[in-house]
């Protein structure tokens, strides 16, 4: 599978690695080359110092030709960008994204956006341990 | 009108200040606390310090009555995010963003943002003398949209070339206010002939807007 992953987090990092060494073909995309650090060193995927919401970048990256795509920056509004213009211009069925603000979050996952909202699960989790106590 | 404006930069600033002396209603919101002291100083209560795209704590101030958002800030996913945002979950019914990277104008557009706004583009174009004959320039919309004033410069096969005015089929709600012709103005007579690569300034009501295109070009 050919995936493409916008940001070099923590976890844009370890899933890139943790594909890479399943046999898959991974791009990185970052605007910072220092965060390429985080890669395993055996990540033999590509890395673009680039914007995720700018074409060129996910051209770079095989955005043409990808299977998915998955947005991690630290930046919410990067990540819905990117989705949607990659949603809107390129036929890839498998889209992903990390959206910090709940609010966002929810509006946007009612226009059918795939997200993982870190506050919400970590909330509800909380929320469960507390009641399991009671 | 109710005009909210995201981002008190420059550009939010200058707007801000334009939409009051016209008497409109303004509500700024800036995300960055010094910004924001320096604004409310001036405008008081009609600052707000907050995250455009979490207007939540605004809604106790209306601000899904407003008629217009303007998202301004020098970053083009948070003008986007905010746009779209604002038309979702507030329902404001026009939303219009600033872009920066021109790339951007289109995906903003297909994404439901109804009007952008590129000072590179423009500046680009001008500079470029690349605005096309047929184009139509939107230079000012007066009553919410109801009105508007174009810009655009007719082509040898326009059908209004060689021709009086008053021999002109022009829809009811539609008028010629000028033609710019190498330096001179020309204010159109019924008599007036229009000519090729004439740049023509027209009035244009809702309905005259549906058959300009076809008139023109």
């Amino acid at each position: 599978m050919k995936v493409v992953i916008l940001g070099c987090s923590r976890v844009g990092a370890l899933v890139a690695s943790q594909l890479v060494s399943k046999g898959d073909e991974v791009s990185v995309i970052d605007q910072d080359p220092g965060s390429f650090k985080r890669l395993d060193k055996e990540f033999t995927g590509k890395t673009i110092s680039g914007i995720g919401i700018d074409e060129e970048a996910l051209i770079k990256a095989g955005i043409e030709q990808a299977d998915a795509f998955i947005a991690v920056t630290n930046d919410d509004n990067t990540n819905l960008m990117a989705v949607q213009l990659v949603r809107e211009k390129y036929k890839i069925s498998r889209i992903l994204l990390r959206v910090y603000g709940s609010k966002r979050a929810q509006t946007f996952k009612e226009l059918g956006l795939n997200i993982i909202c870190p506050t919400i699960d970590s909330a509800k989790k909380i929320e469960e341990f507390l009641s399991d106590k009671a | 009108m109710y005009v909210i404006i995201v981002g008190g930069g420059q550009v939010g600033y200058s707007l801000a200040r334009l939409l009051m002396s016209e008497k409109h209603e303004v509500l700024i919101v800036e995300k960055d606390q010094q910004r924001y002291n320096k604004l409310s100083e001036e405008w008081g209560e009609q600052v707000i310090l907050g995250d455009g795209t979490e207007l939540d704590t605004l809604m106790d101030m209306g601000v899904n009555r407003a008629d217009v958002l303007v998202a301004v800030t020098g970053t083009d996913q948070d003008n986007l995010i905010i746009c779209q945002m604002a038309k979702i979950l507030y329902l404001i019914p026009k939303t219009i963003a600033r872009v920066n990277d021109p790339k951007n104008e289109e995906i903003f557009q297909s994404l439901g943002v109804d009007a952008t706004v590129s000072a590179t583009r423009i500046i680009g174009s001008l500079i470029e003398e690349k605005i096309d004959a047929g184009m139509f320039i939107p230079l000012l919309a007066l009553r919410g949209g109801e009105v508007e004033i174009f810009q655009t410069q007719l082509s040898s096969d326009s059908p209004l070339v060689n021709k009086k005015i008053s021999k002109l089929s022009l829809p009811q709600d539609c008028i010629i206010i000028a033609a710019l012709r190498e330096s001179k103005v020309i204010i159109p007579k019924g008599d007036t002939i229009l000519r090729e690569k004439d740049t023509i300034i027209t009035l244009v009501g809702k309905e005259g807007k549906k058959t300009l295109k076809k008139l023109f070009l």
